[in-house]
């Protein structure tokens, strides 16, 4: 019998703030997080708004510990969130690390601590970048870049450091520094499905025995003009005007779904082997009773739309119940992307009827994008917070923006209790990956 | 079978690679084995005024010859190109297509590739177009205006880490659990060392894993020369990577990728597959140390060494009957910084004691440069040729040998050995540590 493992603290950061209670607090309530974007005018893009958090929700001088507080110069925006998310997720568990108190004695031996940080492919900011390049602008209206200028010279505009800033294993560089876990660290960069194949690592890592707790999951923000460009590119988002309703805009599986936008954020949960747990008697928002990843085959390469009939995300789905000893009949709740793009919706709406069969219809989706966006990387670890939240507290949160949808149980609803025993969470990224978790409450 | 820790033994059955030495697996090794550099002035871009001018540059590739309809593929960035072709060469002495019962939903992928190689013709003109030099900030609005203009669509898409994956997968059929990871480099000795975790749970049959990059392009060099870690010896390029001298200045950037076909020997007899090596151990360990530093004593790296070995079932102290130590070969990350190399010896001996100086270690970044996320797996490739050929790859442009470093580099010349086992180091920026061991199989 492999190991069993357990979440036992959330650290979802999402337009609402850091930590579980405002993300659930506006999950109950129904509330959109998704607004015009402010920090850059957006009105050159076709899609204008995001679930942006505002500055005066994250004060990361206050989180990272005065022994690092001098590398936050080094930290672009996803490494900030991810910093905030670990540490969100360590005060909910109750670990004591390096960073609650370096004096005393960790939880977890350091060696027996690992992290999983899923991070997307960061964007230089456009802003610091450009700054360096002017220095070697040339031409008459000084829009071309003079390499020769650049090689000599120009180049020393940027902070030595400057790199550093955007490797995508910097998050849980930084992560790993400040909570001293010197176990197995990875990065896995798979778009949306990143978080939840993060998990799948830290359950492999823990069912091993290379370590017995691990910060799984993963944090993104693309609301910079360059990334926010490639969702562009790539035909996710939502076109919007300006008299559009920001807040309903995404509408998952509903027949007029029009694409996604944006959030920052992410989530990153605590998972602990299960005795390992129970000894420090750890509060359990729910058992990991099975995960499963899979590819799709798409009809591009790139794996942009996903699979028409979903054929690699009921895979995952099937996998996982199988791997938890369950059957689709024992699901309570189904946490999907849900992003609101057709082709991706439509591909998550045959995987479940796949899945479910007659059942599909009943069986009560939870949605967390109309609320705070795509956090694309971080997508999955948004939804798993929710989803081990909802299960920890027996409720269903609202659900908004959807009607018309038919076949699922995807419309909008208030929220409300619920007897959630066994809840599955799903996600299929921009590139084809599919990852499916089963929780189970305990 | 099973190995000493109750688990299926894990082979390798093909391999690939595409690499400044040649694209495929003879010719590169022959040049290996001959010593020969593969490092020359930078042709991508107009280098001659940067701090470094050179690097070793994969040559003359026509991926599409190993593609069954290349216009599938046909915006495949660079290091999806090196990534299919690899991956095409390992498939192929795998024999997996004469395998007509394989089942594509049980052949899994983890990669450990680099983001793709950025336009900076089209960025710095948009950046430029976008740059409000009065205010001292970027203008969004002019900014989306010219990136519409200037940036292409898929080239930006497939910057994505994930695009490598997904390319094989559509190239190859393949629908099992699909990662990418992105740990600097150590992503693609971490993904074959997890790639190998999947296969002993029986998660799957068969794993296509190993990692492709390039940094070739001018952000790349920037950013390494920014944080003064490329080697600026620009008089004779062939010379500039000298790993382990006194004189070692930095690394020199290499690209490419390699790819190896795992599973388990049972699968591989069953379907008639000739196993080319078995990796007995692995172990993966995070710094949490500093963000621009390594551990002084190499804390990370000698306990991943360390973890390596107790899985493979090694005694580092032993020796046999002849006097040989348990580890014949080290094929070192190397990578010609001053810290590194040191930083690296210390680990070694730490960990093998009075043995280390028994050992030979060597780094081929001397002759093919630094393939950063690929690194890893052309060094793992390089252990199995070895072994196969009976030889010890060299450390070349070691002729100022650093007092301070006291191992057996294997300086400038190849030379017969008796290679059984052998142990690849790969360690990334930001302090993921990593350790493979490879083991003959007659």
């Amino acid at each position: 019998m492999s190991r069993r493992v357990v979440i036992t603290g959330v650290g979802p950061v999402t337009a609402f703030g850091i930590g579980i209670d405002p993300l659930w607090e506006a999950m109950l309530a129904g509330r959109s997080a998704i607004k015009r974007i402010e920090i850059f005018d957006p009105s050159g893009f076709p899609c204008k708004i995001a679930g942006e958090l505002n500055s005066d929700l994250l004060n990361i001088r206050k989180i990272v510990p005065k022994s690092h507080r001098k590398a936050i110069k080094v930290m672009c925006r996803d490494i900030e969130l991810a910093v905030a998310a670990a540490s969100a997720a360590v005060d909910d568990a109750g670990l004591i690390t390096k960073a609650t108190d370096a004096e005393a004695e960790p939880t977890y031996a350091v060696e027996r601590m690992g992290c999983h940080i899923g991070a997307g492919l960061i964007a230089a900011d456009v802003d610091e970048l450009s700054a360096a390049l002017y220095y070697s602008a040339t031409g008459e209206d000084k829009t071309d870049l003079d390499l020769t200028h650049w090689g000599e010279s120009g180049m020393e505009n940027l902070t030595p450091l400057w790199l550093l800033k955007y490797l995508p294993n910097m998050l849980s560089c930084h992560v790993t520094i400040i909570h001293d876990c010197q176990g197995p660290t990875n990065t896995i960069t798979c778009a949306e499905a990143s978080g939840g194949l993060s998990i799948c690592e830290s359950m492999r890592v823990i069912q091993r025995g290379a370590s017995d707790a691990c910060l799984s999951g993963a944090i993104e923000s693309k609301l910079n003009p360059m990334a926010f460009l490639r969702q562009h590119f790539a035909g996710r988002l939502a076109e919007t005007s300006d008299g559009d309703d920001p807040t309903k805009v995404v509408r998952p599986f509903a027949p007029d779904a029009i694409g996604t936008a944006i959030g920052e954020g992410g989530g990153i949960v605590i998972l602990e082997e299960l005795e390992s747990a129970q000894k420090r008697n750890a509060s359990v928002y729910a058992e990991i009773a099975g995960f499963a990843a899979t590819q799709s085959q798409c009809p591009d390469a790139t794996g942009l739309c996903g699979d028409e009939d979903g054929q690699g995300i009921s895979d995952a789905i099937d996998l996982a119940l199988e791997r938890a000893n369950l059957k689709a009949k024992d699901i309570d709740a189904i946490a999907p992307f849900g992003c609101g793009i057709k082709a991706v919706d439509q591909s998550e709406a045959a995987a479940i009827r796949r899945v479910f069969g007659e059942r599909a219809a009943n069986v009560p989706l939870i949605t967390t994008i109309p609320n705070v966006g795509n956090t694309n990387a971080g997508a999955f670890g948004v939804t798993i917070a929710v989803a081990a939240k909802a299960i920890g507290e027996q409720k269903l949160p609202a659900r908004i923006n959807t009607t018309g949808a038919e076949g699922i149980d995807a419309n909008e609803a208030p929220a409300g209790d619920a007897q959630l025993n066994n809840v599955v969470a799903t996600c299929t990224g921009q590139g084809g990956q599919n990852v499916a978790i089963v929780l189970r409450k305990i | 079978m099973i190995d000493n820790n109750n688990n299926p033994r894990i082979v390798v059955t093909g391999m690939g690679w595409i690499t400044p030495l040649g694209h495929d697996l003879q010719t590169v090794w022959e040049k290996l084995a001959s010593g020969t550099s593969g490092v020359a002035p930078i042709e991508r871009f107009d280098a001659r005024t940067f701090p470094t001018k050179f690097a070793a540059q994969v040559r003359d590739y026509d991926f599409t010859k190993y593609l069954k309809d290349p216009s599938v593929h046909e915006h495949a960035a660079a290091n999806t190109q090196f990534a299919l072709g690899a991956a095409r060469q390992a498939w192929d002495q795998a024999g997996l297509d004469n395998h007509h019962d394989l089942d594509l939903r049980r052949v899994g992928l983890y990669l450990g590739a680099g983001e793709g190689a950025l336009n900076f013709a089209s960025y710095s003109k948009t950046d430029l177009s976008g740059w409000d030099a009065a205010n001292d900030k970027t203008d969004s609005v002019k900014w989306a205006k010219a990136a519409f203009e200037y940036m292409d669509k898929h080239e930006e898409i497939g910057q994505e880490s994930n695009m490598p994956i997904s390319h094989i997968a559509r190239e190859f059929g393949i629908r099992g659990p699909a990662f990418n990871c992105l740990t600097a480099c150590a992503a693609s000795t971490q993904a074959i060392g997890e790639a190998v975790d999947m296969l002993r749970r029986g998660d799957v049959d068969v794993m296509i894993s190993g990692g492709t990059h390039t940094m070739i392009h001018v952000l790349g060099v920037t950013g390494f020369n920014r944080l003064t870690a490329l080697s600026t010896r620009s008089g004779e390029p062939k010379k500039a990577s000298r790993p382990f001298d006194r004189t070692r200045d930095g690394f020199v950037m290499g690209e490419g990728g390699g790819i190896v076909v795992l599973e388990s020997l049972d699968h591989a007899i069953a379907r008639g597959a000739k196993p080319i090596a078995e990796i007995i151990g692995y172990g993966s360990t995070a710094d949490a140390f500093r963000i621009t530093d390594m551990h002084p004593q190499g804390r990370g790296p000698a306990a991943a060494i360390s973890q390596a070995l107790e899985q493979a079932g090694i005694d580092p102290f032993a020796v046999d009957d002849s006097g040989r130590p348990p580890i014949q070969y080290i094929s070192a990350h190397g990578t010609g910084t001053q810290e590194n190399d040191s930083i690296e010896t210390k680990a070694i001996k730490s960990v093998f004691g009075d043995n280390a100086k028994k050992i030979p270690v060597s780094s081929i970044k001397s002759m093919m440069g630094h393939l950063i996320a690929a690194a890893g797996v052309v060094e793992l490739i390089t252990c199995i040729l070895a072994i196969k050929h009976q030889t010890l790859p060299p450390t070349i442009n070691l002729n100022d040998p650093d007092p301070d470093l006291d191992l057996d580099y294997v300086p400038n010349k190849s030379r017969p050995a008796k290679l059984d086992v052998c142990l690849s180091n790969s360690f990334g920026f930001g302090g993921q540590n990593d350790t493979l061991i490879v083991k003959r199989i007659d």
